[in-house]
C-alpha cells in the first residue's frame, strides 16, 4: 500500500504540469466561416472543417529536438532551396540555443522546415483559412471579429515595433478553443501560403495580371477594417517557401481521428 | 580458353562502367531535385522528382481541365521548342506538373500529350502525390489556389532548371513571341547541358 501511494505521488506533478505530448493540440469544432478575404468563389462564406490545432506555436526547445532526430534540417545541413542561409540564424549552433530561449517560439525557420516538423509529428500546417478561423476568435466569442475593441487590442501588438525579444509562449490568454499566441506574438506559416496571391504583382490592372493569374482575378479583400488579417496575408503572400524571418514561426494542425 | 577470351572481352567491356562513380556526386544545395517528391508520368509510370536530375528542362505547374491560360502555357512552352535548333532541342526537357492531381491521372496527361501532338521524348507531364504539391510548387516560385468550381488560380511562371536542378532563369512571359531572353537563356542551357548528368 505504503508502495502504491508512492507510486502515485511520483505521478501526480506531472498531472499538474505542461500538457503531455498528446494535449499539445486543441479540437476546434467546425463552422460557417466568412473569411476578410473575398474569395469569389466562395462570396457567402465557406464552411470550416473541425480540425485539431496546437494551443501554442513550436518553440525553440521543441524545434532543437526535432533537428536531433533529423540531421537533415539542422542548420549547415538543409538544402539552401529548402531553407535560406538565415534559416535559424538567431541559434549559436546547429544544436545549440546560444542566447535564444527554449520558450520563445521558434523563428527564422522556412516554409518546407515548418511542413517537415509536422510531417514528423504526424500533423500537418493549418490552412491559411482554419488559422484565420481559430484567430477571429477572443477569450469568449468564436469570432470577436466586429468589436472595434478586439481589433484595437490586436492592431496594438502590430503597432509595435519587432526590434524587441520574442515573448515566451503560453504567456497569452487562451482564446475560446484554448489556443494561444495567434495574435501578438510571431507571424505563422500556413500550409497554403502559396494560395495567397495577394501581392504586389496583382495590384497591376489588365492584360499582363490576367495572363500572370489563370481563371478569376486573385484574391481581394471584403474587409477594409481588419487591417490585421490583411497584415498576415500580405506578409505571406510576399515569401517564397525557403524564406524566413526573424518574426515568422507556426504551429501544427490534425484532421480529427 | 576461347570462351575464357569473350568473358575477359566482356569484362573489358565494362571496365569503363565500373570506373564510374557507384553514385551520382551530390547534389548541389540549390537544387530543386533536393525536395523527395512522388509523381506519376502520363505513362502511368512512379517518378521521383530528382530522376529528372541530368538534363536541362524547361518546367511549369498547369492543369488539363483548364481552358484559358493552360493551353496558352503550353503552346508558350511548344514556342520556345520550335525555335531551338535540333540539336538543341535534344538536350532539353519540358516538364508540366498538374496542380489537380485528383483529376489529371496518367490517362488525362496522355490525352493532352496525344492532342498536342508532344514528343514522349522531350515531355514529361507529371501528376505529383497530393501530399508533395505545394513543396513543388514552392519550389518553383509558383502560386495557386483551387476554386470551388474545381478551376484554379495561379501564376504561370516558366522556370529553366539546369541538369543538377539549379533555376537558370523564369519568365511570366507567355504567348507565341515569348520572352527573348529567357529563349536565349534556355539555348545557353542546351549549349552547357551535355557535360553534366548523362
Amino acid at each position: 500500500m505504503a508502495r502504491r501511494a508512492a507510486v502515485l505521488l511520483a505521478l501526480l506533478p506531472l498531472c499538474g504540469q505542461a500538457a503531455p505530448p498528446g494535449d499539445r493540440y486543441v479540437t476546434v469544432p467546425g463552422g460557417a466561416f466568412r473569411s476578410a478575404l473575398r474569395y469569389e468563389d466562395a462570396a457567402d462564406g465557406t464552411t470550416v472543417a473541425p480540425y485539431r490545432l496546437m494551443r501554442r506555436p513550436v518553440t525553440n526547445a521543441e524545434f532543437l529536438a526535432f533537428v536531433r532526430a533529423h540531421p537533415e534540417w539542422q542548420r549547415g545541413r538543409a538544402a539552401v532551396v529548402l531553407a535560406e542561409p538565415r534559416y535559424l540564424s538567431q541559434w549559436s549552433g546547429p544544436l545549440s540555443l546560444g542566447d535564444a530561449r527554449p520558450d520563445q517560439p521558434v523563428t527564422w525557420v522556412s516554409w518546407f522546415a515548418a511542413a517537415a516538423y509536422c510531417a514528423a509529428q504526424s500533423a500537418r500546417l493549418p490552412t491559411w483559412t482554419e488559422w484565420e478561423y481559430a484567430a477571429a476568435a477572443d477569450e469568449t466569442r468564436r469570432d470577436a471579429r466586429e468589436d472595434p475593441a478586439w481589433r484595437e487590442r490586436i492592431l496594438s501588438w502590430y503597432a509595435q515595433p519587432s526590434t524587441g525579444a520574442l515573448r515566451a509562449v503560453g504567456g497569452q490568454p487562451p482564446n475560446v478553443y484554448g489556443v494561444q499566441g495567434l495574435h501578438g506574438l510571431v507571424w505563422e506559416w500556413v500550409d497554403d501560403a502559396s494560395a495567397l496571391l495577394v501581392s504586389a504583382d496583382n495590384r497591376e490592372q489588365g492584360a499582363a495580371d490576367k495572363l500572370r493569374f489563370c481563371g478569376a482575378a486573385a484574391l481581394s479583400t471584403d474587409d477594409r477594417e481588419n487591417y490585421a488579417t490583411l497584415m498576415r496575408v500580405a506578409l505571406l503572400s510576399s515569401v517564397q517557401a525557403a524564406d524566413a524571418t526573424g518574426n515568422l514561426g507556426f504551429r501544427c494542425a490534425k484532421d480529427l481521428p | 580458353m576461347k570462351r575464357l577470351l569473350r568473358i575477359l572481352a566482356a569484362v573489358l567491356a565494362l571496365a569503363p562502367l565500373s570506373a564510374r562513380p557507384a553514385t551520382p556526386p551530390a547534389l548541389p544545395g540549390d537544387s530543386v531535385y533536393q525536395l523527395p517528391a512522388a509523381l506519376t508520368d502520363a505513362s502511368g509510370k512512379p517518378v521521383e522528382w530528382r530522376e529528372l536530375r541530368g538534363t536541362p528542362r524547361v518546367a511549369t505547374m498547369f492543369y488539363t481541365s483548364c481552358k484559358y491560360i493552360c493551353p496558352l502555357v503550353v503552346d508558350s512552352l511548344r514556342a520556345i521548342e520550335r525555335k531551338l535548333s535540333a540539336a538543341e532541342r535534344a538536350r532539353i526537357g519540358f516538364v508540366l506538373i498538374s496542380m489537380d492531381p485528383a483529376r489529371d491521372t496518367p490517362e488525362a496527361l496522355a490525352r493532352i500529350i496525344a492532342e498536342r501532338k508532344l514528343d514522349p521524348a522531350r515531355w514529361t507531364l507529371l501528376q505529383p502525390d497530393p501530399a508533395d504539391l505545394r513543396g513543388l510548387a514552392g519550389l518553383l516560385g509558383i502560386r495557386y489556389r483551387s476554386l470551388a468550381d474545381g478551376e484554379f488560380n495561379h501564376s504561370t511562371s516558366l522556370v529553366l532548371l539546369d541538369a543538377e536542378g539549379r533555376v537558370l532563369a523564369r519568365t511570366d512571359q507567355l504567348g507565341a513571341d515569348g520572352d527573348a531572353a529567357f529563349l536565349a537563356a534556355v539555348r545557353a542551357a542546351a549549349a552547357s547541358g551535355t557535360g553534366s548528368g548523362r
